[in-house]
Order: C-alpha cells, then sequence, then structure tokens
C-alpha cells in the first residue's frame, strides 16, 4: 500500500476532504491533520514539495488557496505522487471545469466518488481521466 | 419553519447546513451549529424516513470530514447499502468507507450485503461493492468474499477486473494464506491492454510477491519477460492522448512496472540479465526536464542499484542521480539525497564522489532536504574522511536553525565517537559541540565525555586547560559548565602548574584564586540547575584540597549554601564545610582524584539496555524531597558523574571506596577481603559524625565495623545495626525537611559511600521512596517494602503532607489499580490533615502484582476532602513507580 491518506486543505487550515485508507481514531486524525497542515503551510514555495512527519511521508501541492496533501510510504515514488496530485486536479478540473475550494466543499461526495475511481485501499486504480469520470457523468443523467 | 431563518432541521438541504457552518465566525459557534445539527439528523433518523437517507449520510460525511463523531450514522449506511436504488447505495458505500472501519461489529452486518451487490447484474454496483471490499475489508469478509473477487477478476469489464485486483491485494494481505488463489488470474491479467487493469495487475503481483515466495518464484519465472516487453512497449509508445503526461506515456505504469522489476531482480541474476536493456533503455532515453520524466528516471535508478549487479548500468544510475543532484529544484534534490542513501550500500565510493554537494545541502535552507543530507552523511562518514567532514558540521552548527541543532548535534557527536582518530580530537571537537549547542547534549554524552578525559591521564592538563579558557569566554551552556566545573575540581593542580603541557599548547598563567574565582562565578548563576550547583560545591571541596590556601575562601562560598531550599545542596553545603572546617586530616583522602572509569565497560553500558535494577540496588535512585529523582548510584555519584545507569561491581566499588577512604589497602589484603582495616573504619567513624552536633554517636566499635562495611559494600546490606545512622539522621539534620524523606537524608549525607541505603532489612531490596502525587495543595508520598518471601506484593505507605494554609477535614484516598493488580487498603491514621505540613496522615496498603516483573505498578488516586466545610476533589494517575515493584 502507498498512499496512505489524501487530504485537501485550504489556506486557513481547514479541512475540505479527508480520505484516509487506514484506521486512525478521529483524535488521532484532528492531531495528524492540525500537525502536518502547520508544518506545510508554514513553507514557502521555493522549499521541496515533500514533508517527512512521524512515520509518513508528506507530498504536498498547492493550487490557489487550496493545497492537497498526500500522505505516503517511505518508500514510494515522490514524484509519481506530485503528478498523482495533479492527475486528481485536472480530473476535478475537468468535471466541474475551473475547479474551486466551494466546488470540492459542496460537492464533497462528488470529489470522494472521483478519488475512488483513482485510488483504492493506497493503491492507483485509473490513471485515463475519462475514465475515471464516466460512471460519474452517467450517475448525474440518470439523477 | 421556514428553512432559511432555521438551517437546523431535517428538512435543511446540505447546501444550506454547509453554509450555515461556513458562516460560523468562532470554533464555539461552529460547535453549537453542529450539534444542533447532529440533534436535527439523530431524529430524522429515528423518524425512519427514507426520503432523507441520502441527504442525512451526505450531511454526516461533512460532519465527520470537520472532525467531530457521526457513529449513530452507522447503521444508516447500512441500511441505505441494503436498499434497491443506485444513488441510496453509492451514498451508502460511500459512508461505509468514510464512517466505519474495519474494527467495528456493524461491519459484519454487510457481508451479506456485500455478497449480493458483488453478483449484482448492474456492473455498477458490482464496483461499488468491490471498491468498499477493498478498502475495508477485514479478516472474515476477505475469507468469505474471496470466491466472488476471484471470479470477478475475469469479468467481462475491465473496470470491474481492475478493481477486483486491487480488492484482491487486501484480501492477500489480510489472509496471506489465500495468495495461491490468486497467482494465475493476477499473472493473466499481465496480459492485457488496459492500462487500468494492468496498474492494478502489476501492483497485484508485487503484492503476492512480498506474501508468498512461491508467488515470487512463479511470478519471475513466468512472468518477467513479459513485464519487460510491456514495459519496453511502454517506453516506445507513440502518443496517447488520454494517458500522456507531459510527453510520456503514462508514466504511473512505468513506475509501477519497474517497482515489480526491482521486486523480480533483486537476488536473481537471471532475472536482473533479462531486464538490463530496458533499464538502460529508460535509463537513457527519458528526456529529464519533466516531472514525470523524472519520477521515471529516479525509479530507473532505484530499480537499477537494487537488482543484481551490473557495472555499466551502475555508472548510468550514479550519473543520473549526479544530474538530480545539481539541479536547481529541490523536488529533485531531495529524491536524489533520499537515493543516494539506498546507493550508498551498493557503492559507498561513487556517493563519496558527491561529498562536497551533500555536505553543502546539509546547509539547505528547506528543512527536508538538511535532514535527508544529514542522514547522508551520517552514513558516509568513516575513519578516513571523519575529520574534514565533522569540521564542517561543527562550523556550521554555529548557524544553523534552532530547530535543526538538536539533530545535528546528535548525529555529531555519535560521528566523533565512533569514528574518533585520537583522543585529543575527540576532546577538542567535544568542546566545541558542548560551546555551540550543550543544551541538545544527552546527559550520556557529555558524562562519556568525562570519562574519556579521565581515561587519558596524558591529556588531563590539557583537557583541563581547554575547558577553563573556553570556560571563561562562555558559560552560556549548562552541559559545557559541568564537563568544564568537573575536569577544573578534579584536575585544578594541573591547571595552576601547567601540568602536562602539550607542544602545541599556548602556556596560561592561572592562578589558584582565578580558578576559584570561576566557579564562584558560575555557583552564583541563577539559571543554573540544582544538579550543576551540587557538581560546583564538590569541585569547591576538591579545590579545597588542592589549594589550600583558598580552603578558607571555598568554606566561605559553600557555608552560603546551608540554608539552600534544594535540600541536597543545603546538604552538600552543610557537610562539605564540616570537612574543610573539622576533618583536615581526611579531607585529602576524601577528595582524591577519582579512580578511573572503565572506558570500554562504560561504553557497552551505554550501547546496552538499561541495566536490570534488581540485580545490584545500586542502580536505584533516590527521591529526594523536591520531587527530583537523583540517581544515588555507585560511587561515580561522589564525584557527580551523576551516571544514572549501571552500577559498578560490588567488588571493585569496595576497592574505590577505600581507595576513596584512604584506606591502606595492604593490612586489608591481609586480614581479609571483607575486614576493612582500622583506620578505615575510623575515617568512616569520622566521617559518620559529621554531622553530629550534640551527643556522640553511640556505636559499639564492632557493631559500628559491621555497619561500616554495610555501607561500603553495596551488595551486603542484610542485617547490619541500622541504629548509629539512624541517630544521625536525626541528629545532623533536623531541618524542615527531615520529616518528610525519612532515611532519605541519610543516604544523601552518605551520597555515593553507601550505595544500598541501610533500610531494607527484608531481602536486600529497597525501593526508593517517590512523590506520588504533587498540587499546590496537596503532596502524597509513597514508601515501599517487599514483604519478605513474596515478590508479588508490595507494601505501600502513604503520606500525606497538606501545602495549603487551611485544614483538611474528612480527609478521604481512594485507589483503583488495573485488573493484573490487587490492592488492600487498611484504614488511614486519621481523617483530618493539619495546614502547612504541620502534620500529616499516613496510610498503608498493599498492592499484589499479578504480572511482577512484566508490568510496572500503576494507579489512579481519586483525594477528596473539606476546606471549611467545602467539597474538594483531586484526582491523578501515578506512573513512576519503581520499575520493578
Amino acid at each position: 500500500m502507498g498512499i496512505r491518506f489524501v487530504l485537501m486543505v485550504n489556506k486557513q487550515g481547514q479541512t475540505r476532504l479527508a480520505q484516509y485508507y487506514e484506521y486512525l481514531t478521529l483524535e488521532e486524525r484532528r492531531a495528524l491533520e492540525g500537525e502536518i497542515v502547520r508544518k506545510c503551510l508554514a513553507r514557502n514555495e521555493h522549499q521541496c514539495s515533500f514533508v517527512e512527519h512521524r512515520n509518513y511521508k508528506i507530498v504536498y501541492r498547492r493550487y490557489a488557496s487550496l493545497f492537497f496533501l498526500v500522505g505516503v510510504d517511505d518508500d514510494e515514488n515522490e514524484l509519481a505522487i506530485l503528478e498523482f496530485i495533479h492527475l486528481l486536479v485536472e480530473t476535478m478540473d475537468r468535471h466541474f471545469g475551473n475547479v474551486c475550494e466551494l466546488d470540492i466543499m459542496f460537492h464533497l461526495e462528488k470529489a470522494h466518488f472521483m478519488l475512488e475511481e483513482m485510488v483504492m485501499n493506497g493503491c492507483l486504480v485509473e490513471t485515463s481521466k475519462s475514465n475515471i469520470l464516466t460512471p460519474i457523468q452517467l450517475m448525474d443523467k440518470a439523477s | 419553519m421556514d428553512p432559511i431563518l432555521n438551517p437546523f432541521s431535517s428538512g435543511t438541504r446540505l447546501r444550506d447546513m454547509i453554509r450555515a457552518i461556513r458562516a460560523c465566525k468562532t470554533a464555539a459557534e461552529e460547535r453549537a451549529a453542529i450539534r444542533k445539527e447532529c440533534a436535527a439528523i439523530r431524529t430524522s433518523i429515528n423518524e425512519n424516513d427514507p426520503d432523507y437517507r441520502h441527504r442525512n449520510l451526505a450531511k454526516l460525511m461533512f460532519i465527520h470530514m470537520l472532525g467531530y463523531p457521526t457513529h449513530f450514522g452507522q447503521m444508516e449506511c447500512l441500511k441505505c447499502i441494503a436498499s434497491p436504488g443506485f444513488p441510496e447505495k453509492r451514498i451508502g458505500y460511500l459512508g461505509l468507507m468514510l464512517l466505519l472501519d474495519e474494527r467495528q461489529e456493524v461491519l459484519m452486518l454487510v457481508t451479506n450485503s456485500l455478497k449480493q451487490d458483488l453478483n449484482h447484474m448492474n456492473q455498477y454496483i458490482v464496483g461499488l461493492a468491490l471498491c468498499a471490499l477493498g478498502n475495508i475489508c477485514s479478516a472474515e469478509m476477505a475469507r468469505d468474499l474471496a470466491p466472488e473477487v476471484e471470479r470477478l477478476l475475469q469479468f467481462r469489464d475491465p473496470n470491474i477486473r481492475k478493481k477486483a485486483a486491487l480488492c484482491s491485494i487486501r484480501i492477500i494481505k489480510k489472509v496471506p494464506d489465500l495468495a495461491e488463489n490468486f497467482v494465475k488470474p493476477a499473472t493473466a491479467l499481465l496480459k492485457e491492454k488496459h492500462h487500468g487493469v494492468l496498474i492494478t495487475a502489476v501492483q497485484l503481483c508485487a503484492d503476492l510477491c512480498k506474501v508468498s515466495r512461491e508467488a515470487l518464484e512463479h511470478i519471475r519465472k513466468k512472468c518477467t519477460e513479459g513485464l519487460v516487453r510491456t514495459l519496453k512497449d511502454l517506453a516506445n509508445s507513440s502518443y496517447s492522448p488520454e494517458y500522456d503526461v507531459s510527453g510520456i506515456t503514462d508514466p504511473f505504469l512505468h513506475i509501477r512496472l519497474l517497482k515489480l522489476l526491482r521486486l523480480l531482480g533483486e537476488g536473481d541474476a537471471d532475472a536482473s540479465d533479462s531486464m538490463n536493456d530496458i533499464l538502460a533503455q529508460v535509463g537513457t532515453k527519458t528526456e529529464s526536464n519533466k516531472v514525470a520524466a523524472n519520477a521515471i528516471l529516479y525509479e530507473c535508478v532505484q530499480t537499477i542499484m537494487s537488482i543484481e549487479g551490473n557495472g555499466g548500468l551502475r555508472v548510468l544510475a550514479i550519473g543520473i542521480l549526479g544530474k538530480f543532484l545539481s539541479n536547481r529544484d529541490n523536488n529533485i534534490r531531495y529524491v536524489a539525497l533520499n537515493m543516494l542513501m539506498k546507493a550508498v550500500t551498493a557503492d559507498p565510493q561513487a556517493v563519496l564522489r558527491y561529498r562536497a554537494t551533500i555536505l553543502e545541502c546539509v546547509k539547505d535552507a528547506d528543512a527536508s532536504i538538511r535532514k535527508r543530507a544529514l542522514e547522508l552523511v551520517y552514513v558516509l562518514v568513516n575513519e578516513s574522511n571523519v575529520k574534514p567532514l565533522t569540521t564542517e558540521l561543527v562550523s556550521y552548527l554555529e548557524t544553523c536553525d534552532q530547530d535543526f541543532k538538536g539533530d545535528l548535534t546528535a548525529k555529531i557527536c555519535s560521528i566523533v565517537s565512533k569514528f574518533s582518530p585520537e583522543k585529543i580530537w575527540y576532546i577538542d571537537q567535544m568542546i566545541k559541540v558542548l560551546l555551540e549547542a550543550g543544551s541538545f547534549v544527552k546527559d550520556e554524552v557529555w558524562r562519556a565525555l568525562i570519562v574519556v578525559i579521565s581515561n587519558a591521564s596524558e591529556l588531563h592538563g590539557y583537557a583541563v586547560r581547554a575547558l577553563y579558557k573556553a570556560f571563561q569566554k562562555s558559560n552560556e551552556q549548562e552541559a559545557f559548565t559541568r564537563v568544564a566545573i568537573w575536569c577544573i575540581g578534579e584536575y585544578g593542580d594541573l591547571l595552576i602548574n601547567n601540568v602536562g603541557m602539550l607542544d602545541l599548547e599556548d602556556r596560561i598563567t592561572v592562578t589558584e584564586s582565578d580558578a576559584v574565582d570561576l566557579i564562584e562565578i558560575t555557583i552564583q548563576c541563577h539559571a543554573l540547575d540544582f544538579t550543576t550547583k551540587a557538581m560546583a560545591l564538590v569541585a569547591l571541596l576538591k579545590l579545597s584540597s588542592r589549594f589550600p590556601s583558598c580552603s578558607e575562601r571555598i568554606r566561605e562560598i559553600i557555608v552560603k549554601y546551608k540554608g539552600n531550599f534544594v535540600l541536597e545542596l543545603q546538604q552538600r553545603s552543610i557537610e562539605f564545610n564540616s570537612i574543610i572546617a573539622r576533618h583536615q586530616n581526611i579531607r585529602s583522602m576524601l577528595v582524591e582524584r577519582m579512580p578511573v572509569l572503565d572506558e570500554a565497560t562504560f561504553i557497552g553500558r551505554q550501547a546496552g539496555s538499561l541495566p536490570d535494577a534488581g540485580s545490584i540496588s545500586a542502580g536505584s535512585s533516590v527521591s529526594l524531597p523536591n520531587g527530583v529523582a537523583k540517581p544515588a548510584d555507585s560511587l561515580v555519584d561522589l564525584l557527580d558523574l551523576n551516571s544514572n545507569d549501571a552500577p559498578t561491581p560490588s567488588s571493585s566499588g569496595g576497592d574505590f571506596l577505600q581507595d576513596l577512604l584512604g584506606v591502606d589497602l595492604s593490612p586489608a589484603a591481609q586480614s581479609g577481603a571483607n575486614q576493612t582495616s582500622k583506620s578505615g573504619t575510623d575515617a568512616l567513624l569520622d566521617l559518620l559524625s559529621v554531622g553530629s552536633v550534640s551527643g556522640p554517636v553511640e556505636s559499639p566499635s564492632a557493631q559500628s565495623n559491621s555497619s561500616a562495611m554495610d555501607i561500603l559494600s553495596a551488595s551486603k546490606s542484610e542485617k547490619a545495626s541500622v541504629s548509629p545512622l539512624d541517630d544521625l539522621s536525626s541528629l545532623s539534620l533536623s531541618s524542615r525537611t527531615t520529616s518528610i524523606t525519612g532515611a532519605a537524608p541519610m543516604m544523601d549525607l552518605l551520597d555515593g559511600f553507601a550505595s544500598t541505603p541501610p533500610k531494607s532489612e527484608n531481602n536486600g531490596t529497597v525501593y526508593p521512596s517517590i512523590t506520588a502525587f504533587e498540587s499546590s495543595s496537596l503532596q502524597l508520598t509513597f514508601n515501599f517494602s517487599k514483604q519478605p518471601g513474596n515478590s508479588q506484593t508490595t507494601n505501600i505507605q502513604a503520606t500525606f503532607i497538606n501545602l495549603s494554609s487551611d485544614e483538611y477535614t474528612d480527609f478521604i484516598f481512594q485507589a483503583a489499580v488495573p485488573k493484573f493488580l490487587q490492592l488492600q487498603l487498611d484504614p488511614a491514621s486519621g481523617s483530618t490533615l493539619p495546614a502547612n505540613g504541620n502534620g500529616s496522615i499516613t496510610q498503608n496498603f498493599r498492592v499484589t502484582n499479578s504480572q511482577n516483573g512484566k508490568k510496572s505498578l500503576v494507579m489512579r488516586i481519586r483525594i477528596t476532602y473539606k476546606i471549611n466545610g467545602k467539597e474538594k476533589l483531586e484526582e491523578g494517575q501515578i506512573s513512576n513507580f519503581p520499575r520493578d515493584l
């Protein structure tokens, strides 16, 4: 298992999406999110996108006001995770059209469905944007 | 009610709830809003209206994301999953994955629904079920549902096959026995063209290889060639818009393939051989100016480094890393350092070539890069390059961030002690580190420095002079101060007389009073810890003997501490004062140079774990009344090394003592090892009488002899008469604190002499008392004793002291213990506790530890009492019990 959690956090440090692929209690999650958000938000754009925290390695990338943070195992390819974040953003972009924080907030379940099509149990499922989005578009049409 | 006016009713839409929560200005408002919303959702759940189920779950997910408990919605997930419609199922499964986890029993209820859905007509529903199973399934579910998943690996739609493959990963991880069932279908999937199926199949194979040796062999034999071909096709494929990432087709698949090849190539020359060509191709042909390309190169280098050696490929890989390392992008540099770390084991020489660049990275502005680089430097150090590398690191210590100093200091100390070519260099470097970052230096490290110095007799003079010179410039670092003070006390004479001058040293003139001045200034410094001050007192005592002319002045300094709040200092002050004033005849013997601690044992001890406290009781620590636990172990303590680990072997301990007391060893040897010579006993008796001002100590000589022996030898404290000592304790220090600690001051008086406090008469083991609980108003001390012949049961005497100015009435103490302990409380000595510590309540109880030796005692306490009729309650947990009770 490579990916251990995916977080989306805004500039103020508020969580906008959280998906964990391992079990943490509510308290542990709150603490973890607080710590890593503080660590990552304090870094400037010239510094590298990788932060080591506890036994996680966190790969993060900022898009406008939203930070995407992905916690991975030690032997995961950090650069590939950066690309993965970009793919996730592109996919959301294609669906929402210029995705922003509010899109994710108000369509939390959709954002989760997309992520679900991309990552399962911490592993990559699909890297083609249209394959990822097909079931979601079908669903939209049906309802 | 109008939903706009009241956003928190079950009728509110999700959107409105989110708006309302966003509008909250403070955290308290947000909590209130969420409480209301949760209440509304609960009511709605109780009404069991299926129309709102979907909405309620969506709301709960949002609330869950914000970090609030949502357990009451779990059953709703199950109901949604069981409902026939796709939208309900979808939200139900999502809720299942977010709100539940595999540990909850509720999950068992879902197995049946999952089974039905895995066999559903609609492939999208099958997909949902697979996804949920893949994310949360437990071992039991894995066993129940594995056949379904296996079948789905051959499903007609590739979107189902890919999910089934990942679901299989979860299953084989939960139940490795099932791995063999999946090997065949997994290898079949490797031949597919669909990228989603391929990437998941590759991951499944990698995990199969990890859990099962046979699977690894099978895949290695049957699939290596196919995988190489797949990678080749992928690397050479033409532009495909669907998978293209900045000019490269599906870098994710590239990376997964390389990872799997790495597993297959490791430890197998044939397999490694068959992938050489493609690795060389990927390594050379990939353009390295995009993240995706670099990610592939990075993975490729890792694979080259892990598989069986091929010189050419290794050169290529190291070259790529060199290019990475000189890249301006910090991300690339970070991964390069990470990679070099792994390459170090394969090819240390090649990595050493980048030493200069790596050292630069240690000074980088970016904390992540610094950390990586420092770890790399740490593994690169060897005997031949330790000097230049350490110089670099030490000079960087001056300028680096505070946050980083801790890490850097620890690494430098470790490097220096591991690889130092000569002692003088070690001493120099350690002094530099202590001066620069003393507060980050761990206690055992500066103690090790003292041990090294004391072992190098030819460097005593050099070390004390170097420390003195540095100390004059700066005394900000406490750890440095301790080392300096210790050495000045110990080798003060060498400092003054420039003894043992090395060629490279400059001559310095230090007078006796200069040295004393320096220590006087230090001891007056308020910021210092009391341990340091205590060390300074000992140093002064030693100097009083080394510099007889300063003796009177030193006594004046020492006397100032006789009223100190810290009992330890107070006591030392009083004792040392008497030694200087009244026991000239034994003083020089008492403060003779420290016996050298064997370096090898010391280091071995540090490397090993904590010593078994039961073996020799010298390792135990004594709790001081001010709550600071001070190790009162072997002789080391007398000279204030304060080393809290490991006892000196008792036999040599005795020797040391005899040494210290100036006992002539030859008669002792003649009269048998157990007999101390007469002069020794006298000296000790002298010492014992130090504090007694009024009455003479009653001790028939025979008896006192045995008690002296008792104090002397750490291991023999069985039956000795304790009376003279008890007498002494009541006479010498009847100041305010004595009553609290009982025998503790006595032990302190003799400090290092008495390795074992002569208190226990049962089985020779003595447990130090602890301050179990302390608040501004109440102090609770525990004294321990063991019942003879019953190692599991501990008698505990609790003593309560009222620290406030109000009397406590109706005082009740309650305690609770975990199941492996048994507790019996006796009635307390009273229920009224006078104010200001003018009296105490004691209460005895017994604790039986059924896991004695494995688990330590732990206890929750609750104390209730009344102040002027008003109820007060104090609670706490006690976990600082001595380890082996």
